[in-house]
């Protein structure tokens, strides 16, 4: 209120103008606002949001991550055919342009929404909220959310989801754990996608790809899987519906559940500041 | 290229605290990023001189303090200053360490100008 006469320095607050303060004044005339607040506070403001959403009406919220081409939609074909009888399934669809991945699902009579995010590389919390607002959220068991082919951007957004899943197709090599730390350490749970193929690739080892998945110190468990041939899909399966009862629990118990990606450690670093 | 979103994202935090604090300009802008943020610091800083154009911050320095990624080990204890792609523990080699830092994405300060500095 009164910068002049000093008037409004108190016990309370006058560390915060001495040197080193908050608001110390340096040489120049000019102020240092101390901050420490996380760059993507206001997306993660709105996935917090998105998840009360997701809470309220009771359903699960899967995000998926991998690069372009590695099986994501093919995931969300068997799984609808699987368990599409079972929960009530919706799918909202991250892509730069085209509707094909949404009419696919579609396909298998699931309501799919889709997102042309143009020239974006990833989905972010207020896309995914304006997303849910063209659905019925009361009529949905499990929601996907699949994200834009791309295995460095979207690891750094928050959408609300609950869980992140990362596939890994066996045609782009055992080594990219290492080469995209990042959204392999946001996983849930690691898919190693189109396992039918290995018999023709010679320099693909799911246990190369397994350690350097471990090397991020990620306990996620790791499923060797093909939609096309059916392996790993049981415990894929498995794993999803065990996942769903848990987020059903937690419910109950009025908690909710971050994936990996929610960056708390960002917060125990600026508690450390 | 991420980075332009996030570099927006960081500009709107600047102007909210250069307007609750009365700044004409904004100086400098100081952030902490951690390798396992997902970000680049390099490309932030091509992305902050194009989001900074007709901003409170457009005649603003951008610096990136890059953070070490650092491993507590859940097993032995042991803390260690690792790479990005291998936060196994360097004591006992055990995978089940927890990040103590290197994935930060924060706007540490912000240098400004108040209006009755002018």
């Amino acid at each position: 209120m009164c910068d002049t006469c000093g008037c409004n320095i108190t016990e309370g607050n006058r560390h915060l103008i001495e040197e080193g303060g908050r608001h110390a004044h340096t040489e120049d005339g000019s102020v240092a606002v101390e901050v420490l607040q996380n760059l993507l506070s206001e997306n993660d403001h709105q996935a917090a949001h998105n998840r009360e959403h997701f809470d309220r009406h009771q359903l699960l919220a899967i995000n998926l991550m991998s690069s372009p081409g590695s099986g994501k939609t093919r995931l969300l074909e068997t799984t609808i055919d699987k368990l599409g009888h079972k929960y009530r399934i919706s799918v909202v669809e991250g892509d730069l342009e085209t509707e094909n991945d949404a009419e696919r699902i579609r396909e298998k009579g699931v309501e799919a929404i889709q997102i042309t995010t143009g020239t974006a590389c990833h989905l972010d919390a207020h896309m995914i909220h304006h997303a849910l607002h063209q659905m019925n959220l009361d009529e949905v068991d499990i929601l996907f959310i699949e994200n834009v082919g791309n295995l460095v951007c979207p690891a750094s957004f928050d959408l609300g989801q609950h869980i992140n899943i990362t596939l890994l197709s066996v045609t782009e090599g055992d080594d990219k754990p290492s080469k995209y730390p990042v959204i392999f350490r946001a996983a849930d749970h690691v898919l190693i996608t189109k396992s039918d193929l290995l018999s023709v690739l010679d320099d693909f080892n799911p246990e190369r790809a397994e350690q350097a998945v471990r090397r991020l110190a990620v306990e996620a468990p790791i499923t060797l899987t093909s939609a096309k041939s059916g392996e790993g899909m049981d415990r894929w399966l498995d794993w999803l519906q065990e996942q769903l009862e848990l987020q059903n629990d937690r419910r109950s118990r009025g908690e909710t559940l971050h994936p990996k990606l929610q960056p708390d450690g960002v917060k125990l670093h600026t508690d450390k500041l | 290229m991420h980075e332009l979103s996030v570099c927006q994202a960081m500009l709107a935090q600047v102007e909210a605290i250069a307007k609750r604090e009365n700044a004409s300009q904004v100086i400098r802008i100081v952030i902490h990023i951690g390798p396992l943020s997902g970000v680049v610091p390099e490309l932030l800083q091509q992305a902050f001189t194009i989001a900074r154009a007709g901003s409170i911050a457009a005649k603003a320095e951008l610096e990136t303090a890059l953070q070490q990624v650092r491993v507590r080990c859940q097993q032995c204890g042991a803390e260690c200053d690792v790479s990005a792609n291998r936060l196994i523990c360097c004591k006992c080699g055990d995978f089940r360490t927890q990040l103590i830092s290197g994935d930060e994405l924060l706007l540490a300060s912000v240098e400004l100008t108040r209006e009755d500095n002018d």
